[in-house]
């Protein structure tokens, strides 16, 4: 098993996992179990907070400011990018008060395109890479797509895990190509997508996160989006208890993004919500919360016209996408 | 059947994009007969039920003008046939409501399904009278042709609880529009009969959606809705449609205003279909 490239000070219990195979193993599986029934419960109870006026103002904002706007299609084209980076620039160009997104994430070969359009920004650009979005490859190939990603200027790395071999216990091989990732990343931060909707079980979800964080992924991230169900409250919930339980353990702030599935204003303030009082309001924060999104992105905007202008909006008023 | 048994009280609720869900605000209101007895409670819709509405609206939108002109016909006419078999519900309604003998409600009521049947059978030759085949000085075909405004929110009148929401309803849908319907506040019954008409007929989810309440409370947040593309206040309290008109002209929308003591009984003319569409034109090059 190679060394994991970040934190070296780990606390010596956390150091003991990644010495070898059968410690990861022993690591992970030693994780308490999540009570199923519970954290649906505290995420259905969470669900339910009203927020009104000018918190959700401020949510909504803030929402928009965490958005990694996305496009991944087969469709894609040089324009269809150009056209989502103005977006992400000036999303609406009515209220120029509206703030920025966090970032844009397209294929790698549109990676050149997005960092044309971004530069000085301040947006980052965030790449899929390792044969997204099943990962079936070879990790050289994983890790050349990684590279040509970064070169083209990616500034963050969106890698999906082998779903396969995390499912029959391989994490040694898990936790490798991880590391290797996150080496082909350099400068550029790693967001580890575990594809949750793949993982069956909130245990599972639980012990890819922490092999994502033990491995030096600086996000967590849900699902690719193109795996149904995707992003949901509760699997949220058990990674934002991850993140702050490394935080406990090792005093560092690692970040969590749902992506996919989370197309209304609705559902984000309750992400919001769950980030509050789950991680902490530490991570209400583009550095520490994504959403991986394209069209709630619209519904922010209407719903941010409907709160300043005092009637409902429509969708004939934001752009088509 | 014992002598004494009690009968059940309905409540009833909102039809919104096929469905029949309650009032978000978990509101209800009792609506009485015209001599004051108890006949059920409505839903009271709120400004957050119209929104829905309105989300429902736009959603059947595509399907429902896309549709040919010959299949909403016929969809319209189906709707008529399921009329025709709650007559005597509708009666039995329409006579409590308006407070009128059970023989002038049967009246209303055939009237009503007679309506349904004439709008049904504009669908496919409303675009052959509105539209046109322009003369043009030049080497081409220019067309105009009706197109459905969008999503059209009826304020259905106060008095005629059945005939006058059929003749509001019935042009707005046939001419491929969809419509939110805000029922008469006092008389709201035989609305929401016609919703259970709707939902088992072959009319999609969302192409009329029925909400109760107070029309008041309601209409203003249907005439600044921006999503919302035209308005018939036919049924819009006389305070209120000077602002109702200054709130929709915010978002350019098309407004049907009210005609003074509108005989419903009288056969129509084609303004009610005129209202809510838009003419389209296209050139088209000649020959070779």
């Amino acid at each position: 098993m190679a060394a994991p490239s970040t934190s070296p000070s780990l606390p010596p219990s956390l150091a003991d996992a990644v010495r070898d195979d059968a410690s990861l193993r022993r690591f992970l599986h030693g994780l308490p179990g999540v009570d199923q029934v519970g954290v649906e419960q505290r995420a259905a109870g969470l669900g339910t907070r009203s927020i009104k006026k000018a918190s959700k103002l401020w949510a909504i904002d803030a929402a928009i400011g965490m958005v990694d706007l996305t496009t991944l299609e087969g469709a894609d084209t040089a324009g269809k990018v150009r056209s989502l980076c103005a977006k992400a620039r000036r999303p609406d160009p009515d209220n120029p008060d509206v703030p920025r997104v966090a970032a844009v994430c397209v294929y790698p070969d549109m990676v050149a395109t997005a960092k044309q359009e971004l530069d000085g920004t301040g947006i980052q650009i965030a790449s899929v890479a390792t044969a997204f979005p099943s990962g079936r490859s070879t990790l050289k190939v994983k890790l050349e797509d990684t590279a040509f990603a970064v070169e083209s200027g990616a500034t963050e790395i969106d890698m999906v895990i082998d779903r396969g071999a995390f499912l029959s216990g391989r994490y040694g091989q898990v936790f490798d190509e991880i590391v290797q990732i996150k080496h082909a990343c350099g400068d550029a931060h790693l967001k580890v997508i575990l594809e949750t909707g793949e993982l069956a079980t909130y245990d599972n979800v639980r012990r890819a996160s922490w092999l994502a964080l033990l491995a030096g992924g600086d996000f967590i991230k849900t699902s690719t989006g193109k795996v149904s169900p995707a992003a949901t409250l509760p699997v949220t919930q058990v990674m934002l208890q991850a993140v702050r339980d490394w935080h406990t353990a090792t005093g560092e702030r690692r970040g969590v993004k749902p992506a996919g599935g989370i197309r209304s204003t609705k559902d984000a303030i309750k992400h919001l919500v769950a980030v509050h009082e789950v991680a902490g309001p530490e991570w209400l924060n583009p550095h520490l919360f994504r959403f991986g999104a394209s069209t709630l992105l619209n519904d922010l905007l209407m719903q941010r016209r409907t709160q300043l202008a005092g009637h409902y909006s429509g969708p004939d008023y934001v752009t088509v996408d | 059947m014992s002598e004494n048994r009690i009968g059940v009280a309905k409540t009833y609720k909102l039809y919104i994009g096929g469905a029949f869900p309650r009032s978000e605000s978990g509101r209800s209101y009792p609506v009485s007969d015209a001599k004051g007895a108890f006949l059920a409670n409505a839903a009271q819709g709120s400004r957050k039920d119209a929104r829905d509405a309105v989300a429902a609206a736009r959603k059947a939108f595509p399907g429902w003008s896309g549709a040919t002109a010959y299949n909403r016909g016929q969809v319209l006419y189906r709707v008529a046939e399921v009329l025709e078999g709650r007559r005597e519900q509708f009666a039995a309604e329409v006579a409590a409501a308006e407070g009128v003998a059970l023989k002038k409600a049967q009246q209303l009521v055939d009237a009503a399904v007679d309506r349904w049947v004439w709008y049904a059978g504009w669908t496919d030759k409303v675009a052959t009278v509105l539209g046109a085949a322009n003369p043009v000085a030049g080497p081409y075909f220019s067309f105009s042709v009706p197109e459905p405004t969008g999503v059209v929110a009826v304020l259905a009148p106060q008095q005629s609880s059945l005939l006058g929401l059929v003749s509001a309803v019935a042009p707005v849908v046939a001419t491929g529009n969809t419509a939110v319907v805000v029922a008469s506040a006092d008389r709201p019954l035989p609305a929401v009969t016609l919703s259970e008409v709707l939902a088992t007929s072959d009319v999609p989810g969302g192409v009329v959606n029925v909400l109760t309440g107070r029309t008041e409370e309601i209409a203003p947040w249907l005439a600044s809705h921006a999503d919302v593309n035209a308005l018939d206040l036919t049924g819009a309290p006389e305070a209120l449609r000077a602002e109702l008109e200054r709130s929709a002209a915010g978002t350019v929308k098309r407004v049907l205003r009210p005609r003074p003591s509108e005989d419903y009984l009288r056969e129509p003319d084609l303004g009610r279909l005129r209202a809510f569409v838009e003419s389209k034109t296209v050139w088209h090059p000649v020959g070779t």
